[in-house]
């Protein structure tokens, strides 16, 4: 899986897949057979909410499907970064950077500080480190942009 | 298992959860149990240690994570704006508020190149829609903060590099 193809989607989510999608965003059962229990809602088979699971994943279409960590809240800590990286090292950059398995996000953005990454570690102290370590890696400074307050947000997005 | 309390015992199952499912839930019929096996722990301990999770909020959610691109939010702006600080907090809930934004954050400085304190994160089908909602958080920050709004950018996405989500080492 190289990671310097980006995670672009390989198709078109068809009405079927935006209804499973809607009604994944939250809520999953926490019972011995939640797929099943899904599909009643949706009028899917078991097997069709698996395999069409399984296809949104394989077709990137999903990046995920699992449950969504607050590391904060176990002691860990999450940091936005950013580097100014220069357009003619930019493949190289992109692939010394996704190598750190710290990296959770990292996107590609219209500024002179063109990247932009999520770091995810178990400690508070790992952040620093981490970012020290990118730079040694690729020479070029990190800015981090710690979160000092989060607004309430829904967090939702409608397929 | 070489632990010395029961809270210990606890973080340590929290840990080895995060661990077994930070890449997905398994797509079988019967997750928990597969994770049950994974975890040495029993089906129904993994459903309580989850519930209590999410109670707890170290779990966000359980659900899927959709390729933004893929379903139709092409444009993917993240907004900066400059606060005066004095009532960055208050610019910020109002922001945080609005059904469009889908992150909202006080963020340092980094001066003299980066004035910006306030993050906004705007999803839209397309650039225009995107740069008009962003028209839109100017024109409640000035309707109700005047003057407070000392700069703006929007940094468009032309690329998702990585999305794996938080990776811990095993």
């Amino acid at each position: 899986m190289p990671e310097r193809r980006g995670v672009a989607a390989r198709r078109e989510p068809d009405d079927t897949d935006r209804r499973l999608i809607n009604a994944l965003q939250g809520g999953f059962p926490l019972v011995e057979s939640p797929y099943a229990e899904v599909g009643v809602r949706l009028g899917l088979s078991e097997d069709e909410v698996l395999s069409r699971l399984r296809s949104l994943l394989d077709d990137r279409v999903l990046t995920r499907f699992g449950p969504m960590f607050q590391i904060e809240r176990m002691g860990g800590a999450f940091c936005l970064a950013a580097i100014a990286v220069p357009e003619a090292q930019w493949g190289r950059i992109v692939e010394t950077v996704n190598a750190f398995p710290e990296v959770a996000h990292n996107y590609r953005r219209e500024h002179a500080l063109n990247m932009w990454f999520v770091l995810a570690t178990e400690s508070p102290q790992g952040i620093a480190d981490a970012a020290r370590r990118i730079e040694a890696a690729t020479g070029l400074a990190v800015h981090l942009f710690p979160k000092e307050r989060e607004y309430f947000v829904e967090m939702k997005l409608e397929a | 298992m070489n632990t010395s309390s029961p809270a210990a015992a606890q973080d340590d199952l929290d840990r080895r959860l995060v661990l077994a499912t930070q890449a997905g839930l398994p797509l079988v019929p019967r997750p928990y149990a597969a994770v049950a096996q994974q975890v040495d722990a029993s089906e129904e301990e993994v459903r309580r240690r989850l519930a209590a999770m999410l109670e707890s909020g170290r779990i966000r959610r359980i659900g899927a994570v959709p390729n933004h691109y893929a379903i139709g939010y092409t444009a993917n702006g993240m907004s900066v704006w400059d606060i005066d600080d004095a009532v960055v907090d208050a610019v910020g809930e109002r922001v945080g508020a609005l059904d469009f934004v889908t992150h909202c954050y006080r963020r340092p400085r980094h001066l003299p190149d980066w004035p910006y304190n306030l993050f906004a994160m705007v999803h839209a089908p397309g650039r225009e829609e995107a740069l008009a909602r962003v028209g839109e958080i100017a024109a409640l920050i000035e309707g109700g903060f005047p003057g407070a709004c000392r700069g703006r950018d929007v940094l468009f996405s032309n690329g998702i590099l990585k999305k794996t989500g938080l990776r811990i080492g095993g």
